[in-house]
């Protein structure tokens, strides 16, 4: 194994992180009937809500304690108290999901204590549920901050009760379109299932005649409720493998059996899951999604020549590149850098782990990366193809490298929302986008002009 | 008729929102915004960021955790001749035993580590909320690196919670003012002026550099757009500041009269009154050491004029009597936005602004149509319900608000700092009024379920 050749750098440049509130606003927008809502200064909301709303183009609001100097001096209890009022009363939230700022973890605000009070106080008005999440951004990054708010709206709102027949996934930060896609692989296995979060459709809606102050969608509040009478919970992300998440959680409080499995990206993750999901049915898997197995082993075939031996260097949120990893390993293209700014301590283990059977040698790995270094350490590796979020365009362009964009954010492109990348059916999304950015390279390299690659 | 809708109005927002011609005027601004909700505004750290990041040479360093440089990487359309160095995010991305411990050690390691790597011509430190609580002495820091490395590092005071943008501004203005009348004036002509407040979104700077060159005039510094440190150091040189923006730089202005006597005049480059009449005031100003500057700047408007008037009359046919909602960050902005509008043919019936003043709503008022909306630190809520009592055709704002219109089937221009398009000059005008077109004569909104409503509900008043 060989570690890349890590500065030591103090300073971050063009980080490839982003900060924990952003996740934890994601996890709350797709809860049903819910607004998110950061304790802090204005700023931090109004910079998520423009950072979400470029990648999504959708509406993203994220309310704010606004916190001025005498707040930061005396608490911002006051002004989270009136904020939620507000929230409640303009919004008609059913859950309001609170998350901290560096500001108030610093000043040491209690939440948890301060909704307690506001709840006591406020009790006869028919209060919404109020979920907390601790989400200082000087520990972890916006990943860390999201399989928070996973857990938190969990541990907060769960209860026992009778036995319901929805399994609970955890899919991770993933895309509308993956999403919706999850939903219909459970419903084609005849499983009915909860999905935290689900933002299919609050992050990806129709267009409409009356603007919704809360969009429709999300996983409902009473699923959520229930999620501790589920027959299994299945959890995705090799970053998440021994870590208290809200699928361990369940497990240790509910006694719900917990399916951990890495990311559904590319054929042999998804084959994993699918097994996950045989298993819960008692069933084979349905013939359309045999058929998409078939077809996508099918144009792993027909497209091997083009990708054999090609290099590529793959970022984004350490569960989003071991995925890919996993994928481009299977294809025949060889990862030479695997790099996140996250720094969970398992990248390097996963990333043995989805290619040991494969390659040789396992990939280079580079957690708590930012651009500044990747882009050296690629300077110096040569890929053919860069895979990840649309910030490495800067560092695509340098190396004069074509960029396929995945994950989270898109903002350079259309339809980041709209990406696939879970699943058989994202395998061959993906595929069929690389193979084909490859002979863009080629045929836009050539002077002779091929019409047929 | 046009039906009123129930507005989701917050009680305590009542007095921030006035309706032209309605009730005696009247509104209440600068006010903190109202918590929960959720306001468009940003914060100190914001507005310091956004007026001096487009200085090309130098080194921008957020002193913080991770979120503030990240959201603010490559954020805005400031194109630089040259250096680019602005473009890059710098952080110390401050951990938690930073917190517990202080963050001066790695601030001061961060900034010699960047300087030797970037070689800038000056380094620029923003506080962020934390530091503010923590206690740095970044002042102390930025002094200690200064004189070992041997160029200017300023500390910008931008702790998020100090304020809104406004307090932002006054930070950057602060800073750049500690630049200024340090560097050698000499060689700079009688006809010499700054450019304040503008930030060279898709080149704009350039257009009007090339109207004041026409007219014989020099450009000492740009502030900030396409800015470089040693022409700020320079600047107390000019005879004149042209002060662009209502907020952001207007307070540099005031500092520069006081400490060197230089005269500043407000102007505004969009749309073609404002422009020509920037134009217009600095020949008048310069009238004195060369009586014939106002005959070329006429020459001049009239040349651009002649070339532009026919393609926006053409503009116009389709435009006619659409209808316009414009909600920006400054005022100053929405005034040459509501003349913009009427050269199109256009109303006007929502005006607000983020950071406005009382005197820049009075002026709203006065050059709004009866009926006009005119709101200051709007919200989601408001501006949708807005949008659908006014059956707006084109939106113009931020990027944030680009999906409220979208959703509601309504047209949008980007205004904001994100904008592709110049849209400052005689040419900005006509690419405005294309944008405009491009927007409002699209085949897409008659499959809106929005308008597919309003067509079906009958005529519009």
């Amino acid at each position: 194994m060989i570690q890349a050749a890590k500065e030591p750098y103090v300073s971050t440049t063009n980080a490839c992180k982003l900060c924990k509130p952003l996740g934890a606003s994601l996890v709350f927008r797709g809860v049903e009937g819910a607004v998110p809502f950061l304790h802090g200064s204005q700023g931090c909301a109004t910079y998520m809500r423009r950072y979400i709303i470029s990648h999504y183009r959708e509406p993203m609001d994220i309310a704010s304690s606004a916190l001025s100097e005498k707040h930061a001096v005396f608490g911002g209890g006051p002004n989270l108290k009136k904020g939620l009022l507000t929230v409640m009363q303009k919004y008609g939230a059913k859950l309001v999901g609170v998350a901290s700022t560096c500001l108030t973890e610093t000043i040491g605000d209690d939440m948890p204590g301060l909704v307690r009070e506001f709840k006591a106080e406020f009790g006869d008005l028919g209060l919404p549920e109020v979920v907390t999440v601790s989400t200082p951004s000087y520990s972890g990054t916006h990943a860390e901050g999201f399989h928070a708010a996973v857990k938190a709206l969990v541990e907060q709102l769960t209860v026992e009760g009778e036995a319901v027949e929805a399994v609970n996934l955890l899919p991770g930060f993933v895309s509308p379109a993956d999403i919706r896609y999850l939903a219909e692989i459970f419903d084609d296995f005849c499983l009915p299932v909860t999905i935290l979060p689900d933002i299919s459709e609050t992050l990806d809606g129709p267009a409409l005649d009356e603007y919704q102050k809360i969009p429709e969608g999300g996983t409902p509040i009473a699923a959520i409720r229930a999620m501790g009478r589920g027959p299994a919970t299945i959890e995705c992300g090799r970053a998440l493998y021994n870590e208290e998440t809200a699928g361990a959680v369940l497990e240790k409080r509910f006694k719900v059996p917990l399916f951990r499995r890495g990311l559904p990206i590319g054929l042999r993750e998804t084959d994993s899951f699918f097994s996950v999901l045989e298993t819960l049915a008692g069933a084979q898997m349905p013939r359309r999604h045999a058929l998409e197995r078939g077809r996508l082993i099918d144009a792993y075939v027909d497209g091997h020549k083009y990708l054999f031996g090609k290099r590529a260097v793959v970022y984004g949120e350490e569960d989003l590149a071991i995925g890919l990893c996993s994928f481009l390993t299977e294809i025949g293209i060889k990862p030479v850098l695997v790099a996140s700014g996250g720094n969970s301590g398992k990248l390097e283990e996963a990333v043995k782990a989805v290619t040991s059977g494969i390659l040789g040698e396992a990939p280079e790995t580079f957690s708590g990366a930012d651009f500044y270094q990747i882009a050296e350490r690629s300077k110096e590796l040569a890929p053919d193809l860069i895979i990840g979020n649309s910030k490495g365009y800067r560092m695509a362009k340098e190396l004069s490298v074509p960029l396929v964009r995945a994950g989270f954010p898109i903002h350079d492109r259309f339809g980041g929302q709209r990406i696939l990348h879970l699943g058989y059916r994202g395998a061959q999304a993906l595929l069929d986008t690389i193979v084909n950015t490859i002979l863009d390279k080629k045929q836009a390299g050539s002077e002779i002009g091929y019409g047929y690659i | 008729m046009e039906t009123s809708i129930e507005t989701p109005i917050f009680d305590e927002r009542r007095d921030q929102i006035h309706r032209t011609g309605e009730t005696p005027f009247a509104i209440a601004c600068n006010r903190d915004s109202l918590a929960g909700a959720v306001s468009q505004r940003a914060c100190v750290f914001c507005g310091a960021r956004v007026v001096l990041y487009p200085i090309a040479d130098a080194l921008h360093l957020v002193h913080g955790p991770i979120g503030c440089a990240a959201y603010t990487w490559d954020i805005r359309g400031a194109l630089s001749s040259g250096p680019e160095l602005h473009r890059l995010s710098f952080s110390t991305d401050l951990q938690e035993k930073d917190v517990i411990f202080g963050g001066e050690k790695k601030l001061y390691q961060a900034l010699v580590e960047l300087i030797d790597r970037h070689q800038p011509k000056a380094a620029f430190v923003y506080s962020t909320c934390i530091v503010g609580i923590i206690g740095d002495d970044i002042n102390a820091i930025c002094r200690r690196v200064a004189e070992e490395k041997g160029i200017p590092v300023l500390p910008v005071a931008s702790e998020g919670f100090k304020g809104n943008k406004r307090e932002g501004y006054y930070a950057a203005c602060k800073a750049m003012f500690d630049l200024t009348g340090t560097g050698d004036t000499s060689g700079i002509p009688k006809l010499s002026l700054n450019i304040l407040g503008d930030f060279n979104l898709a080149g704009e700077i350039w257009i009007v550099r090339d109207y004041f060159k026409r007219m014989g005039v020099t450009v000492v510094a740009n502030m900030t757009g396409d800015g470089r440190v040693d022409d700020l150091r320079r600047s107390h040189g000019a005879s004149l500041n042209v002060v662009q923006c209502s907020g952001a730089t207007i307070e540099l202005a005031k500092m520069m009269q006081e400490a060197y006597g230089t005269p500043f005049i407000r102007v505004s480059y969009f749309g073609i009154e404002d422009m020509a009449d920037a134009l217009y005031d600095v020949a008048k100003f310069f009238e004195k050491d060369d009586p014939e500057i106002m005959e070329r700047t006429k020459a001049l408007v009239r040349e651009e004029l002649s070339v532009m008037y026919p393609k926006l009359a053409e503009l116009r046919r389709d435009l006619e009597g659409k209808k316009a909602a414009i909600y920006v960050g400054g005022a100053f902005k929405a005034f040459s936005l509501v003349k913009a509008f009427r050269h199109l043919g256009m109303k006007t019936v929502l005006v607000g602004s983020q950071t406005g003043t009382e005197e820049d709503y009075r002026e709203l008022a006065a050059i709004t149509d009866p009926g006009t909306i005119i709101v200051d630190d709007s919200n989601p809520l408001e501006l949708s319900a807005f949008l659908q009592e006014k059956e707006v055709d084109i939106f113009v704002g931020g990027v944030k608000e680009r999906p409220i219109a979208h959703k509601l089937g309504v047209g949008f221009c980007d205004h904001n700092h994100e904008r592709k398009e110049a849209l400052e000059g005689f040419i900005g005008m006509y690419n405005f009024a294309r944008e405009v077109h491009a927007s409002v004569m699209s085949p897409v909104w008659r499959f809106t379920p929005r308008r597919i409503k309003i067509a079906s509900s009958g005529s519009r008043s």
